[in-house]
């Protein structure tokens, strides 16, 4: 009895844009990219423990490293946003609160990885 | 606008209390604490960006005791929430679900973190040539 149904009830009926699990994927995705790279970035760190200004400006040098750093901060600036995109949806169920805190919570992701990815080309190049 | 009254999760309070669930939020809170790393990890590269004097400031910071407790705990945060990520990323493959198993792998994280961040900061001492 398809034809007897209005527009919109067979739109409805069409089912999932099959996008909904995108999110979930690139958490998994990125968390896996972040298995080695935070082994790394951990490594990193301890290297450099102490290290002043010219010391770290000459490890930034190393292309290599300027590379690592910056898939450091982009899969984990995205595999943080994701993850706080579900703790706000899971805790804040007044609408305009939870739709204001994901989009400060984009914006702020964004900007901290802006100014992250942008030091380390300046401190690279 | 008033919240709807639609039945949400999650809800906590229909469990009875395990340590598991204490685990597992655990790693909720290092994954949130995590986010203020990757901002003083901002402030720490642009600070360096910008010259000798800014980084002086943020490695004062990280130098101090106060610092060093706040590096002790984003460490910790971090190798709790990689450790105990693997097992999450292993239910995703369908695996270890058992009650034994998944005790085990839970008691697993925990220490392993515990260990490692142990271990990172005796080698960040070592390397320092403390």
């Amino acid at each position: 009895m398809a034809h007897l149904r209005s527009p919109v009830a067979r739109a409805r009926g069409l089912g999932s844009a099959h996008t909904g699990v995108s999110e979930w994927w690139r958490q998994r995705l990125t968390a896996v990219a972040l298995v080695p790279l935070c082994l790394w970035f951990g490594a990193s760190l301890i290297s450099l423990t102490g290290a002043d200004h010219a010391h770290f400006a000459a490890w930034m040098a190393e292309p290599l490293h300027a590379v690592g750093l910056l898939l450091v901060i982009g899969a984990a600036s995205y595999h943080f946003k994701v993850g706080l995109d579900v703790v706000i949806e899971d805790y804040v169920h007044t609408e305009w609160a939870k739709v204001t805190l994901l989009v400060v919570n984009g914006f702020g992701a964004v900007t901290t990885a802006a100014v992250s990815a942008f030091a380390v080309l300046k401190l690279a190049l | 606008m008033t919240p709807d009254p639609r039945p949400l999760s999650p809800h906590l309070s229909v469990y009875r209390f395990q340590w598991t669930m204490a685990l597992s939020i655990l790693h909720r809170v290092t994954g949130v604490g995590l986010g203020l790393g990757l901002v003083l990890l901002a402030w720490w590269l642009a600070a360096a960006a910008y010259g000798p004097e800014a980084y002086d400031l943020v490695r004062g910071f990280t130098g101090s005791i106060p610092g060093r407790f706040v590096l002790l705990g984003f460490t910790f945060a971090m190798l709790y929430h990689l450790c105990n990520g693997l097992r999450h990323l292993a239910w995703d493959l369908g695996l270890g679900f058992g009650l034994r198993t998944a005790h085990a792998s839970g008691w697993l994280a925990l220490m392993a973190a515990i260990a490692l961040t142990i271990v990172a900061w005796l080698a960040g001492y070592w390397a320092r040539g403390l």
